[in-house]
């Protein structure tokens, strides 16, 4: 049993709680503890990244209970892809935070280490209970940050994020414990394994079960029609934390690809990939919905988060085809979607500090202290997220569509998903217009601060490494797409799983 | 009994899903703590209900299921933490906005 699986876990839970203790420590050791335990998880989850690209599955079983009675955390390539994402976008994010943001309010870096728990938590563990509970801690975490910093803005927005996650996690329960009282278990193998054995009579109590846990995850992946909290919360969060946020829907996409791979995937017998069906229409409509949100967006913050949404609908589609092409060329979008989300956060941040009172509104504006700098910036970040050649949104939605069989499927994907390109283009370069060449006076703001430009920089050069790493990376997603799809190996996880 | 206990959750999460719907804060929570209740029963109820079966091997004949109870267990202090975290939300949405309506403003009139 490598230990090395539950570090992730253990590394923020311990360094949160000592930021906790250690509540009198001054800001430079706070912030240089926070940053050093941030950073750490990114070696970590190389190595383990590494240690799960031999296609083995890694199990570990917390106090030597074996499953299917303990609770066990499980690494395959999918948990070691998610986690190095989450590692590096909280690296980039905790850097600039810990640049004036983190001081708006106590506890900043107790708080962003408690999220990375839950984050981390929920992509190891292999027990649906346990999911419950990870999620659980990120949100709180995610309420506290979201709400970092004061403001009305923020209190009013807040209240609509914590009431639906409220009830989100409420029906989360209820689907946990009718999967629980029909089967009697819990392991997330264990369930595919007795999901496949089940009684026929009990296949629609079952559906119902998978399909209450669909509404949740699709209430945290902000998919039609649940997305509605998501544009006002991230555009009232301050900089870092929306950056840190664009992991939060992949969280709920990762839930999904998990359990309805595994545990109502293609061993299902009747239930066999029941919510595919369902997922394909609500892809495309999300990613319609969402362009229309963003060229109607009159705040570049609001903007953003329209295209954290039309990026949930493209990664959808991938996963409701269903194939292993699509599966892979879904997850090469997560990455880099999560990437240049955190990092148009970012970049948004850095312009408003430099229009004064305009902030992000999308208005005509004193003109910009760097305008080269940032307008640079944004002209990669926008023709990469918009999925232009030569950066990775363009390899990512290629591989998309060339994965689609031709037939009627094919039509609707590359009709939405290239029309839903263009209008994210046309939002982009008009607001991009607006901010950087029109401007009503002199430049009134400072030059950005260059650590803060660091951190920005280093997440859209991310975008960069993904076109240049490409080929090694899209054999990893290949095989992490085979692996997802090979249901063999996980049902051996809990005795009598030869079945 | 199971009738019994059905109806009740019924009347519960209904109760519950009607004050969430309301447009007042304290309504909301409580319609959230309602829900919560219901849910936490519902985790329960999926051990089967049996009077006089101990969760205990070896005690009596029959046995009941512990791992719900211990479900629950966690389930109620998650809710309570919640429940706690909205209640102080909406004090500050009470101070900082001066209104307890839940899109932080008065709906024009």
């Amino acid at each position: 049993m490598n230990h090395a699986l539950i570090l992730p876990v253990l590394l923020p839970l311990f360094m949160g709680a000592l930021l906790l203790l250690a509540h009198g420590m001054g800001k430079p050791t706070k912030r240089l503890l926070s940053l050093a335990a941030t950073w750490a998880l990114v070696p970590l989850a190389v190595w383990l990244l590494l240690l799960a690209d031999d296609g083995q599955l890694r199990i570990y079983a917390l106090g030597n209970w074996q499953p299917p009675f303990g609770i066990i955390l499980m690494l395959d390539r999918l948990s070691a892809l998610m986690l190095l994402v989450t590692a590096v976008l909280a690296g980039f994010a905790a850097l600039y935070a810990s640049r004036g943001d983190d001081e708006r309010g106590p506890n900043f870096h107790a708080l962003y280490q408690f999220q990375l728990l839950g984050i981390n938590g929920a992509f190891l563990t292999g027990d649906l209970f346990n999911l419950f509970v990870f999620f659980e801690i990120l949100l709180i975490s995610s309420y506290a940050l979201l709400l970092h910093g004061h403001g009305p803005q923020r209190v009013r927005s807040g209240m609509h994020y914590v009431v639906l996650n409220l009830l989100g996690s409420a029906l989360f329960l209820i689907g946990v414990s009718m999967l629980y009282g029909l089967l009697g278990t819990l392991n997330m193998a264990d369930l595919a394994v007795r999901v496949s054995l089940a009684d026929p009579a009990e296949a629609p109590l079952l559906a119902a079960a998978g399909f209450i846990l669909l509404v949740v995850f699709a209430l945290k992946g902000a998919i039609l029609p649940l997305y509605f909290w998501l544009p006002r919360a991230y555009a009232a969060a301050t900089a870092p934390v929306a950056a840190l946020f664009a992991i939060m829907t992949k969280v709920g996409l990762y839930a999904i690809v998990r359990v309805f791979t595994l545990i109502f995937g293609s061993e299902a017998g009747e239930l066999s990939n029941m919510v595919l069906v369902w997922l394909w229409p609500l892809a495309l409509l999300t990613l319609g919905a969402a362009v229309v949100g963003a060229l109607a967006a009159r705040n570049l913050q609001v903007l953003l988060a329209y295209l954290v949404v039309a990026s949930v609908g493209t990664l959808l589609a991938g996963i409701a085809i269903g194939s292993e092409q699509s599966l892979a060329a879904a997850l090469y979008y997560l990455i880099h979607s999560t990437f240049i989300a955190g990092a148009l956060f970012l970049l948004a941040d850095l312009i408003a500090r430099q229009r004064g009172e305009y902030g992000t509104d999308l208005v005509t504006a004193p003109a910009l202290q760097q305008p080269l700098l940032l307008g640079a910036m944004f002209f990669v970040g926008a023709i990469s997220v918009a999925g232009l050649p030569p950066f990775s949104g363009f390899l990512g939605k290629l591989m998309l569509l060339r994965s689609v069989a031709p037939g009627p499927e094919a039509v609707a994907l590359w009709a939405v998903v290239l029309v839903g390109g263009l209008g994210m283009l046309i939002a982009l370069s008009r607001s991009g217009s607006l901010v950087f060449w029109r401007s009503s006076e002199e430049a009134i703001g400072l030059a950005a601060d260059p650590v803060r430009v660091l951190a920005t920089l280093g997440l859209l050069l991310g975008s960069l490494l993904l076109v240049i790493a490409a080929q090694p990376l899209q054999a990893y997603v290949q095989a992490t797409a085979a692996q997802l799809l090979d249901l063999a190996p996980y049902l051996h996880i809990v005795r009598g799983g030869e079945a | 009994m199971e009738a019994l206990f059905a109806i009740t959750l019924g009347i519960m999460t209904a109760s519950g899903v009607y004050l969430l719907l309301r447009a007042r804060i304290f309504p909301v929570v409580m319609g959230l703590t309602l829900i919560s209740y219901a849910v936490n029963l519902f985790i329960f109820s999926m051990g089967r209900l049996a009077t006089g079966v101990p969760a205990v091997i070896g005690r009596s004949e029959a046995y009941g299921d512990p791992l719900p109870q211990a479900l629950v267990l966690t389930a109620i202090v998650i809710g309570f933490a919640m429940t706690a975290f909205v209640v102080v939300l909406a004090l500050r949405s009470i101070g900082e906005l001066r209104t307890d309506h839940v899109d932080g403003q008065e709906p024009s009139k």
